[in-house]
C-alpha cells in the first residue's frame, strides 16, 4: 500500500512541481495518472521511490517511510520496480545482463539463479531469443519489454511506469501495453502515467488527472470517463480521446 | 623554508626600466595575439568551408591543410617559419628582408600562430555547418528562400551560436601560444618576465605578474563571452551542461 | 636540398625521440591520474573538494604550459633551497599542467551520461557505488576514449616545450645541429615529418579504438 500525505516539491523558481498531493493506493490497484506536460505526474512518480527529494509531506511504502533519512532507501528501492519513457536500458550490458545486474549485487543471487530467473522473466514478456542481444540491436518494443523484465528481477511489490509507450512506434504500443495488462490483471500494484485511455479503461481501477502539481480530477474508471467533476477533465477528454482509442 | 630567503620585490615591476619593460612586452603579446587571430579567422573560415564544398579535391586540400598543422608541434611550425622559411625566398628577396624588417621574429610570430590556429578555426567552423540538421535547409528552401538568404537568415546565425563556446577557447588558446614567440626572440610579456629575472633575480614577482596578465585576458573573454551568449541565446536550443 | 645532413646527424636526433617518448609516457600516465583525483573533486558535492579543484584547473588552464615551466623553474630554489633539475622540472610541469586538461575531460565524459541511467540503475535498488562501478564509469570511460587520444597526441607535442630548459628531446637536438649546419629547411621539414607521423599514427590508432569501443 502506498500513502501519499500532503507532499509538496518546488524548485528555487518558487512554481510548485506538486502541490499537497495527498492518495492512498491501495495494494493489488492499477492507478493511472494523466495530464498535460510540466503537471508533476512525472516527478510524483520519482518522488514515491526516492529518486526526487520533495520538501514537504510525507509518503509510506507498506508503513516504511521514504523521506526518512535512517530508511534503507537502496532496500526500499528494490522492491519498487520502475520503467522509463526512454527505456534506459544499460547500453554496454546485453538485454540478459542488464537483468541480472541487480538481483546479484543487491540480493546477491549467484550467477546462475539470476539467469535462469532473467530467462523466465524474458519468456514471460515473450523475448527469449533477444537474451544476448546488445540494446541497440533491439526494437524500442522489445527494449520495454527487457526493461520491465530487468524491473520484476527485483520481484517488487509495486511497478512505476512513466509514459512506457510515449517514446515507440505506433505498431510497437500493444506489445508493452499487453505486458502491463498482464502485471495488472495477476494483482501487482501499479502506478501507469500514460496517454493510452484504452489501456487506463481496460485495467484501471482508478484514474487521476493533474495539472500544474495538483489533483484535478480522481475517481474510478468508469466514473472519470462518463461523469468527469471539473471543467478541466472535461476539456482534456476532449481533446485526447478524439484521437485515441 | 626557501621563502624565508627570498625578499620578494614587488617594486621590480613598476620600476625604471623594468615597468616600461613589462607594458611593452603585454601590449605585445596583445597585437601579436590579435593580428594571429585576424588572419586565423580568415584563413580558418576559408579552409573550413573548403572542407564541406562538393569537389574532392578542394576537400582533400582542406583536410591536408587541416591534418599537417595539427599533428605538428606549434614550436616546429614556429621555428620554420623563422629559421627555414626566408631560406626559401630568392637571395635578393632575403637580403630585402633581413635589411628592411627588423623585427622579422614578429612577423614570424605572426604567420605561424595565424595558420596554426587557422586549422583548429578551420575545425570548428565545420563542424558548425555540419551540426546544422539538412532539415533546416529543406524546411528554409521550401518556403522559397534562396540559398544565400538561408545562409544569411537561417545557417549563419545558428551555426554562430552553436560556435562561440569553442570559439572562445580557440582565441584563449591562441593568446597562450603567442607566448611561444619567445623561443625566436619576441619580446612578449613572459619573455620579458625571464628577461627582467637575468638582470634582477627577482623571476618569481614577474611570472607572477605574467601569469596575471593571461589570467586575466581569460577572465575578460569569458565574461564578454556569457554576456555575447546571454544576448543571443534561444532558451532549449543548445544543449547547456546541466 | 642537402638531405645529406639528415642522414648524418639522424643517430643523434633519434636519440632525441627516446627523451621525447619518456616524457610524454610519464606525463600521460601521471597526468591522468591527478586528472581522475581532480575530476572527482570537482563532481563532488562537498565544497572543500569542489572549490580548490576548480582553481587548480582555472589556473592551469589560464597559463601558458611555457610560463608554468617558468614558474617551476623560479619557485623550487625558493621553496625547496636547489635548483631541480631540467627532466623533473619538466615532468612535475608537464603533470601538473596536463591534470587540468584531463581532468575537464573525465568530468565532461561522466556528465554526459544521461541522468536517466543514473536513474534507472538507482531504481533497481543499486548503491552510488554499485552504480557507478557497473553502469557509470563503463559507459564513462567509453565516451571519454576519443577526447583522451586527442590528449596523447597534444601531450606528446607539448614536449617540445621542454626545448626551453635545455633538455636534449627531440627538437632541441633538431635546433643544436640546424645551429651547426644552417641547413634549416631539410631540418625543420624532416621535424615536421617525423612529428606528423607519429601523430597521425596516433590519432588513427585513436580512431579505431573508438570504433571498436562504440560496437556495444
Amino acid at each position: 500500500m502506498i500513502d501519499i500525505k500532503g507532499v509538496s516539491l518546488w524548485y528555487d523558481n518558487d512554481r510548485r512541481v506538486l502541490d499537497d498531493i495527498t492518495e492512498v493506493i491501495g495494494t493489488g490497484r492499477t492507478v493511472v495518472i494523466c495530464g498535460p506536460s510540466g503537471s508533476g505526474k512525472s516527478s510524483l512518480l520519482r518522488c514515491i521511490n526516492g529518486l526526487e527529494h520533495f520538501q514537504k509531506g510525507e509518503i509510506f511504502i507498506d508503513g516504511i517511510s521514504v523521506q526518512d533519512t535512517r530508511t534503507d532507501i537502496h532496500k526500499l528501492r528494490a522492491r519498487i520496480g520502475m520503467v522509463f519513457q526512454h527505456f534506459e536500458l544499460y547500453p554496454h550490458m546485453t538485454a540478459m545482463h542488464n537483468i541480472t545486474l541487480a538481483p546479484m549485487q543487491v540480493y546477491k543471487k549467484t550467477r546462475r539463479e539470476a539467469e535462469e530467473k532473467a530467462m523466465a522473466l524474458l519468456e514471460r514478456v515473450g523475448i527469449h531469443e533477444q537474451a544476448f542481444k546488445y540494446p541497440e540491436e533491439l526494437s524500442g518494443g522489445q527494449k520495454q519489454r527487457v526493461a520491465i523484465a530487468r524491473a520484476l528481477a527485483m520481484e517488487p511489490g509495486t511497478m512505476l511506469f512513466d509514459e512506457p509507450t510515449s517514446a515507440l512506434d505506433p505498431e510497437m504500443i500493444s506489445e508493452v501495453l499487453d505486458v502491463m495488462v498482464g502485471l495488472a490483471r495477476g494483482g501487482m500494484t501499479m502506478i501507469v502515467v500514460t496517454h493510452e485511455m484504452g489501456f487506463a479503461r481496460e485495467v484501471a481501477d482508478r484514474i487521476m488527472f493533474m495539472d500544474e502539481g495538483r489533483i484535478i480530477e480522481n475517481a474510478g474508471t468508469s466514473e472519470f470517463f462518463n461523469n468527469p467533476k471539473s471543467p478541466r477533465t472535461r476539456q482534456f477528454l476532449r481533446r485526447i480521446l478524439n484521437y485515441h482509442a | 623554508m626557501g621563502f624565508i630567503n627570498y625578499n620578494f620585490d614587488w617594486s621590480v615591476l613598476w620600476r625604471h626600466p623594468y615597468g616600461e619593460l613589462l607594458i611593452k612586452g603585454i601590449l605585445t603579446t596583445l597585437h601579436l595575439s590579435l593580428l594571429a587571430w585576424i588572419l586565423a579567422v580568415v584563413l580558418g573560415l576559408t579552409v573550413g568551408i573548403l572542407r564541406v564544398l562538393q569537389s574532392p579535391p578542394v576537400r582533400f586540400f582542406g583536410s591536408a591543410y587541416v591534418h599537417i598543422f595539427r599533428n605538428i608541434p606549434f614550436l616546429v611550425q614556429l621555428f620554420f617559419w623563422y629559421f627555414a622559411a626566408p631560406l626559401l625566398l630568392p637571395a635578393s628577396t632575403q637580403e630585402w628582408l633581413y635589411d628592411n624588417v627588423p623585427n622579422y621574429s614578429y612577423w614570424a610570430g605572426v604567420a605561424a600562430l595565424g595558420t596554426y590556429t587557422a586549422s583548429r578555426v578551420a575545425e570548428q567552423f565545420r563542424s558548425g555547418l555540419l551540426a546544422i540538421p539538412r532539415d533546416q535547409y529543406r524546411a528554409a528552401y521550401s518556403t522559397g528562400l534562396t540559398t544565400f538568404q538561408t545562409y544569411r537568415h537561417v545557417i549563419v546565425p545558428y551555426a554562430f551560436r552553436i560556435i562561440i563556446p569553442p570559439f572562445t577557447t580557440e582565441f584563449l588558446t591562441c593568446f597562450k601560444n603567442s607566448a611561444l614567440t619567445m623561443t625566436i626572440g619576441v619580446m612578449e610579456v613572459t619573455h620579458t618576465a625571464y628577461y627582467i629575472d637575468s638582470f634582477t633575480w627577482h623571476g618569481l614577482e614577474t611570472t607572477t605578474a605574467a601569469s596575471m596578465v593571461y589570467l586575466s585576458i581569460a577572465l575578460c573573454v569569458v565574461f564578454l563571452m556569457s554576456v555575447l551568449e546571454k544576448r543571443i541565446h534561444i532558451p532549449g536550443m543548445i544543449d547547456r551542461r546541466h | 636540398m642537402d638531405l645529406g645532413v639528415i642522414a648524418r646527424n639522424f643517430p643523434f636526433m633519434a636519440g632525441g625521440l627516446l627523451l621525447t617518448f619518456e616524457l610524454a609516457l610519464i606525463t600521460i600516465a601521471g597526468g591522468f591520474l591527478v586528472g581522475v583525483v581532480l575530476a572527482l573533486c570537482r563532481l563532488s558535492s562537498r565544497s572543500w573538494l569542489y572549490y580548490p579543484a576548480t582553481v587548480y584547473v582555472h589556473f592551469f588552464r589560464g597559463l601558458p604550459l611555457i610560463l608554468v615551466i617558468f614558474w617551476l623553474y623560479f619557485l623550487s630554489p625558493v621553496v625547496t633551497g636547489s635548483s631541480l633539475k631540467a627532466f623533473n622540472a619538466a615532468i612535475i610541469s608537464f603533470v601538473l599542467f596536463e591534470a587540468a586538461y584531463f581532468a575537464e575531460i573525465i568530468r565532461a565524459g561522466v556528465q554526459s551520461l544521461s541522468r536517466g541511467q543514473i536513474m534507472a540503475a538507482y531504481s533497481t535498488g543499486l548503491t552510488q557505488f554499485q552504480s557507478a562501478r557497473h553502469v557509470i564509469l563503463p559507459q564513462a570511460v567509453r565516451n571519454m576514449v576519443p577526447a583522451l587520444v586527442t590528449q596523447a597526441v597534444i601531450i606528446f607535442q607539448d614536449t617540445s616545450l621542454a626545448y626551453v630548459i635545455g633538455l636534449r628531446e627531440f627538437l632541441r637536438r633538431v635546433n643544436l645541429v640546424d645551429a651547426r649546419e644552417a641547413r634549416s629547411v631539410e631540418l625543420y621539414l624532416f621535424a615536421g615529418l617525423v612529428y606528423f607521423i607519429i601523430c597521425s599514427v596516433g590519432s588513427m590508432a585513436g580512431s579505431r579504438l573508438e570504433k571498436r569501443t562504440k560496437r556495444s
